[in-house]
């Protein structure tokens, strides 16, 4: 059964059976990861572009990757800063690339919406790298990967999202995704940074950091964005570190056992200490090796669609 | 020859006339006579019939901008009357944040000079402060001798409160409003209405209070100061409220409305369109709702398009990046009747108050009169046609709207001004 859209712009309103279908998917390409010789033949001949608005590493390389063990010609293209004030419309950016017959292009740009937006200038399939402060789907898939890979499930298990919810992709997809597998989402952060509404989407909203750990199974910490405005919303690293970073101490103090997931790069010593970073508890780098195989199940199942 | 304009009907509720069916006679732009005319021989008479039509008095919008000086390839002063004479306006005053902006008496004159032998009246609304940068008053005495209507650094509200007052101070010796842009840019800087809607989308928010602060604040200075003060494109339910209470206060304070305020909510955000990116943004079903009731009981006095033109390059981008704003004029009074008058919520004489005469009043311009000898500035109705938006039927520059395609019943289908009539898409030298 294929996915009911060609393009994967966000985890909103995506059904529950694409979203099983991706993982079931990720499952067997995350097999492939393992062999020897890293790479299949599924995506032989078509071509896909990596167009990244914002500058990114990890993301990037993942789709690279994923890309190319799918055996498609993965083309790079990153412009720094805005499409207005590079002269260049992002409208005839994309007609220029569109020209050069390309089959799919991932995307990550610092506009919400630009995804649905290259949808209606393009024909190719469009993925959802990062949209601004709207989604990023496949990070959230990533994630739901890791924890069904370690708990064997996603329903009516209990995840919190720590950090700064509201100027996060990664939360608002993986609120989505997780509310439509049937787990149990809670935010944990600063009220500076939770949405007002955000209630609205059937999420907890938890301001102690101790109750967050007390009472779920999962706690996924987002990256404090030093480099972005964030440090406007909170008065110093060292009161967020202090009242919502986690570190043993503070794991030990409430309860034994929690899975900590992280979508990188970790700001150790600010949400994570070291301890915890590298510590038991955590399968951060598990989440890194599982995005390749998801992104690889979506590159497949969208360019294999039509 | 003379404009014989047969079978209309005449509305205009301040002089009191509402009269079912009769024929005008139009003589050198003046009216000549308001009676069944025997003799229709087109020997001696252009004649247009008005069956099933309204004449009322010349539609005006108050808050306008053209675009010229600066931006003339979005709009000139000249698209834009055609603009309003197509949508049914007879006048319009136009917003200062051109560029240079209108600070000074030589930019007025040259909007002026622009607009001369025009069907459409143009009243330049000046700058507040120079540049509209909030820092120091524009020359005002020198620019209501050149004859503006209005002051405004529409665009943003007026920096602070300090030279707010000022500005009420010195505009109250020649009795002109202040038009405010109630936004408070410390909240604001998003991209749509704070909602559940914008957690969903992804879009930088707004708050309904960076609004409504900046109108408690202006209804504050303005009591103290005793000026008149407009409240431009308001577009909250706490904003309504406060401007209710203001006026029962007895404080001097007016506001306007754009029909896609009472009629479109950031739902219409979910295609990521930037047609419905506008700032203020399009609000909440209970902010629309409690609009309807301001339009009903009079704290909204008029109803006022804040006409945007804007490139379709610019518009086709980026949501966050693209400018705000729609091609108003051209959509104004269809979508007010099919929204207003046809749901019930206002009876055409307060259409033709809310389009017609309290701007007029809130500007200190005459009231077009059909007495006879007075000159003929009317706007002419059909209340019932049905028909379709399109863009490219535009006779503004831009096309970016957000009612395009929609299906509206009720048109303006002419003008008459200046011995000038505009009647099914063709301009008319009537002597």
């Amino acid at each position: 059964m294929p996915l009911s859209s060609r393009h994967l712009l966000g985890l909103q309103g995506v059904p529950k059976e694409d979203i099983q279908l991706i993982l079931d998917t990720a499952l067997t390409f995350r097999e492939v990861l393992e062999r020897p010789i890293k790479k299949v033949p599924t995506l032989q001949g078509k071509t896909i572009v990596n167009l990244f608005y914002e500058s990114s590493t990890r993301t990037r390389i993942s789709f690279e990757l994923a890309e190319k063990r799918l055996s498609a010609d993965a083309i790079n293209f990153s412009v720094s800063g805005s499409s207005v004030s590079k002269g260049e419309t992002f409208k005839d950016t994309i007609k220029n690339i569109e020209a050069m017959k390309v089959d799919m292009v991932v995307v990550r740009h610092a506009a919400a919406g630009t995804p649905l937006f290259l949808t209606k200038i393009s024909n190719a399939n469009i993925i959802n790298a990062g949209d601004g402060i709207h989604e990023h789907p496949t990070q959230a898939l990533l994630d739901m990967y890791s924890i069904r890979e370690k708990f064997g499930k996603i329903a009516g298990l209990k995840v919190c999202i720590v950090g700064d919810i509201a100027h996060s992709r990664v939360a608002l997809s993986n609120i989505f995704g997780l509310i439509t597998m049937g787990a149990k989402v809670s935010v944990c952060g600063p009220s500076t940074m939770i949405p007002k509404y955000i209630e609205d989407l059937g999420v907890q909203v938890i301001y102690n950091i101790d109750e967050a750990i007390q009472e779920n199974d999962i706690l996924n910490v987002l990256r404090i964005q030093l480099e972005r405005k964030a440090r406007e919303y909170f008065p110093s690293i060292r009161e967020y570190a202090k009242y919502f970073g986690i570190d043993r101490a503070r794991l030990e103090k409430n309860k034994k056992s929690i899975v900590i997931m992280h979508p990188g790069p970790i700001n150790r010593g600010v949400e994570l200490s070291s301890d915890i970073a590298d510590g038991e508890h955590q399968i951060i780098l598990q989440q890194v090796t599982n995005g390749v195989a998801v992104r690889m199940a979506v590159l497949y199942l969208l360019g294999t669609v039509n | 020859m003379e404009l014989l304009l047969k079978n209309a009907a005449l509305l205009n509720p301040y002089e009191g006339i509402d009269i079912a069916e009769t024929d005008i006679v139009i003589s050198n732009g003046v009216i000549k006579s308001i009676d069944k005319v025997k003799n229709q021989d087109s020997k001696y008479f252009r004649v247009i019939d008005l069956s099933g039509k309204i004449i009322v008095p010349g539609f005006f919008d108050m808050h306008v901008h053209l675009r010229e000086p600066g931006r003339e390839d979005e709009e000139t002063v000249k698209t834009g009357c055609l603009s309003a004479a197509n949508g049914g306006f007879t006048g319009i005053a136009c917003m200062p944040n051109t560029d240079p902006a209108i600070d000074s008496a030589e930019v007025v004159h040259f909007i002026k000079k622009q607009a001369e032998n025009n069907l459409v009246d143009v009243f330049p609304v000046a700058a507040a402060t120079i540049g509209r940068k909030g820092e120091v008053l524009s020359p005002m005495a020198e620019l209501y001798e050149a004859g503006v209507v209005g002051f405004s650094d529409d665009g943003t509200a007026i920096k602070t409160a300090g030279i707010l007052k000022r500005v009420f101070e010195y505009s109250r010796m020649y009795n002109l409003p202040v038009i405010e842009h109630c936004e408070d840019d410390s909240l604001s800087g998003g991209a749509m209405n704070e909602s559940i809607n914008s957690t969903i989308l992804g879009l930088p928010p707004i708050p309904s209070i960076s609004e409504e602060l900046i109108v408690m604040r202006d209804i504050i200075v303005a009591e103290y100061a005793k000026a008149n003060l407009h409240i431009a494109h308001i577009s909250t339910q706490k904003s309504v409220e406060y401007v209710r209470t203001a006026k029962r206060n007895g404080i001097n304070v007016t506001s306007e409305v754009t029909p896609h305020h009472f009629t479109l909510t950031d739902d219409m955000l979910k295609s990521y369109d930037t047609n419905y990116k506008m700032n203020p943004p399009l609000r909440t079903a209970k902010d629309v709702q409690e609009i309807i009731n301001g339009l009903k009981d009079g704290t909204i006095d008029c109803i006022a398009s804040d006409h945007a033109p804007h490139s379709l390059e610019e518009k086709e981008s980026e949501f966050e990046y693209a400018p705000n704003g729609i091609v108003g004029l051209e959509t104004s009074i269809g979508v007010t009747l099919t929204e207003l008058y046809h749901k019930k919520i206002l009876t055409l004489n307060q259409v033709v108050e809310k389009m017609s005469s309290n701007p007029r009043k809130i500007l200190n311009l005459p009231l077009p009169s059909f007495r006879i000898g007075s000159s003929a500035n009317f706007t002419i109705l059909d209340v019932n046609e049905v028909w379709t938006v399109d863009i490219y039927k535009f006779k503004s520059k831009s096309v970016n709207s957000p009612f395009n395609k929609r299906l509206l019943t009720g048109r303006a289908v002419g003008v008459i001004n200046n011995s000038k009539m505009f009647y099914s898409g063709e301009m008319i030298q009537i002597s």
